[in-house]
């Protein structure tokens, strides 16, 4: 793709600073995003993925500069946005916005939904008052509720009702990229799919683009063009949905597929269990961050960090069974009297 | 899949739609004792307004001839050293007792409120500092520090509110620091960020709000506390002067004929528990309809 891709994200990282001591003296750090990049072109939908703790909602977060990055650059529209004055970045937020986790803890219960609507558009000067309360109550019946809703107050809306005013929310300032954080891991999975396919339905309409970040592997199959898989902070696979699905590379991404339940009673399958638990972010293993759960675990995955690296066309991973270094390392395995010193 | 959502029914009854006020209003009406502590405060307020109405005659009216008198159709509090009508001098005291109260409250809620909040929204070294100062203040017993404050900038009933304004001040400030941790992380907050909101904005528009339930709580108990604090001050002769109708003024003026005149201690005494008591139970009653999850 010849061009400039809508959202470029280059080694983004994030070290939070762990605390201890009378004096509150940093005593460590937490790496929860380690050098993650990718892109994002005009259009698309880019799912991330990875289990809980693995950096994906900070990743999402810092984006948008909710959290400042440690270390990295993210560009939108060739624009560097980690650069931005504190006024400009409000400017930008226009054209980026966020849909939440948890439809119950992202709307100000003390308004009603018509001023929390309103709300983009009044931080960014839109519109005169009428014309702001005519765009509410459009958004409503676009993103299925009813024009007279705008009256009510969160409490009075079920889960998947307060998540389409989120929705709604992000798209009152028309933006370009919507990153949704969970979207609908807090709903029922009878409105999950509701929630989905009106995401897609408005990206169809309004020709949008999103980062959706989710643990569940069906939401993302569902919704995703391409598919980003995190571990540890660090992105390990980076492909279209269809291909991530078919023919996953990364050990880890089998093992994450091979998790998924499949609807068949008859169906025997191997599934591939991991074995102990994610290694703390505080103290995260040599090399290959991955080397203390992997199955086909080699030495050199104990020593050099294996980079994310296109195998296939559009296929990216970071993993020693395709790397140089691995190639090298299982023929050495082979012959080890050829290594010289 | 997308269609069937547009005719999703409303969750609630339409009589559900009340703003949060109207709800914690209905909440308050269903508490009795709360009622009655608001009604105890309403005829306080009623009788501070219209005192000079009220009052049979001057705070001042002194009759030597009729010096100590029992409680009489005439006299219903009776009199006291001066021949001074206790009646007239309560009822104007409730002016003063109410309004130093109320004052010396919203001195220190406004004070409190903004530090607390400067303190919990930006945490770090700025919090650090306001808590430690307001921990140093809550160590002293608070009448013993208002008693050094008034006797820094001299007795007198404006100093006294000063004082107890100031005492006031750490109570509110902690209370909303805490709230506003809390409300800080919740996720509108951050959503507010992401749509971007200006700091500033975000403080007043989303923490404030959602950080005052306490305040208003605390708010109508602390009036209590400061109008019996106002008449300790007075009875201790660092607040209201001489002729002033304070109650505790007045309690400390009757001490020498207690015995003989038990009535001049009697109703001044009655008055304060009073209003105390029905500031009170509305706080209690407000707390539980402002926030109905603590009571369950």
């Amino acid at each position: 793709m010849t061009t400039e891709p809508l959202l470029r994200v280059e080694n983004l990282k994030k070290h939070f600073p762990l605390r201890g001591g009378v004096l509150g003296k940093e005593i460590g750090q937490v790496k929860a995003v380690e050098g993650v990049s990718f892109t994002v072109q005009k259009g698309e939908t880019l799912g991330i993925v990875g289990e809980s703790g693995c950096g994906k909602s900070t990743t999402g977060r810092m984006l948008l500069r909710l959290i400042e990055p440690t270390e990295g650059d993210v560009y939108f529209e060739g624009k560097n946005v980690t650069d931005l004055s504190k006024t400009d970045l409000r400017k930008m937020r226009r054209d980026m916005q966020m849909v939440f986790q948890d439809p119950f803890a992202s709307l100000n219960p003390r308004h009603t939904v018509e001023k929390i609507l309103e709300e983009p558009l009044k931080v960014h000067g839109i519109g005169s008052p009428a014309e702001r309360k005519k765009r509410v109550r459009e958004l409503l019946e676009i993103v299925g509720l009813s024009s007279y809703h705008a009256k009510r107050y969160p409490h009075q809306f079920s889960g998947g009702q307060r998540q389409r005013i989120g929705i709604a929310r992000a798209l009152m300032t028309r933006p370009k990229l919507i990153i949704a954080d969970e979207p609908v891991s807090a709903l029922d999975v009878s409105i999950q799919s509701q929630v989905l396919n009106l995401m897609q339905d408005l990206q169809n309409e309004f020709g949008l683009t999103y980062i959706v970040i989710a643990h569940d592997l069906g939401v993302v199959r569902h919704i995703s063009d391409r598919v980003g898989v995190m571990y540890l902070g660090k992105m390990v696979e980076l492909t279209t949905s269809e291909r991530l699905y078919d023919m996953p590379l990364h050990p880890y991404t089998q093992a994450l597929l091979s998790a998924v339940p499949i609807p068949d009673p008859t169906f025997e399958k191997d599934s591939i269990v991991l074995q102990g638990d994610i290694p703390s972010p505080s103290n995260p293993p040599s090399g290959c961050t991955f080397h203390t759960r992997c199955p086909f675990k080699m030495d050199v995955c104990e020593q050099k960090v294996p980079l994310l690296q296109e195998q296939e066309e559009g296929h990216y991973v970071a993993c020693h069974l395709y790397s140089k270094d691995g190639q090298a390392a299982s023929q050495n395995i082979d012959k080890p009297e050829e290594v010289k010193i | 899949m997308a269609e069937p959502a547009k005719q999703l029914e409303p969750v609630q009854h339409q009589d559900e739609t009340l703003p949060p006020w109207k709800e914690a209003w209905r909440n308050f009406k269903k508490n009795k004792i709360a009622i009655v502590g608001l009604s105890i405060v309403t005829f306080f307020i009623i009788v501070a307004i219209f005192a000079p109405w009220i009052a049979p005659e001057g705070i001042n009216d002194q009759k030597l001839s009729e010096r100590l008198q029992a409680p009489s159709s005439e006299y219903w509090f009776g009199t006291d050293d001066f021949g001074r009508d206790i009646f007239s001098r309560v009822v104007h005291g409730a002016r003063i007792s109410l309004w130093v109260g109320f004052l010396a409250v919203v001195g220190s809620a406004v004070v409190g409120s903004t530090l607390g909040i400067i303190a919990g929204y930006y945490g770090r070294w700025v919090d650090t500092i306001i808590s430690r100062l307001f921990d140093i203040m809550l160590a002293f017993p608070s009448i013993l520090l208002a008693i050094a404050v008034v006797s820094i900038l001299g007795p007198s009933l404006r100093n006294a509110l000063i004082a107890i304004a100031i005492i006031n001040v750490p109570n509110f400030g902690r209370l909303i620091r805490s709230k506003v941790l809390s409300v800080k992380e919740e996720e509108y907050i951050m959503a507010a960020r992401a749509i971007g909101m200006s700091d500033f904005r975000i403080l007043f528009s989303h923490v404030l709000p959602n950080s005052m339930t306490p305040i208003i709580v605390q708010g109508s108990l602390a009036i209590a506390t400061a109008i019996i604090e106002a008449a300790a001050l007075g009875f201790l002769g660092l607040g209201a002067q001489a002729p002033q109708p304070e109650w505790g003024a007045m309690l400390s003026a009757s001490r020498s004929f207690l015995i003989q005149a038990p009535w001049t201690m009697f109703f001044p005494g009655l008055a304060i528990m009073l209003v105390v008591l029905g500031f009170n139970l509305m706080g209690d009653g407000l707390r539980d309809a402002l926030d109905p999850k603590m009571k369950t």
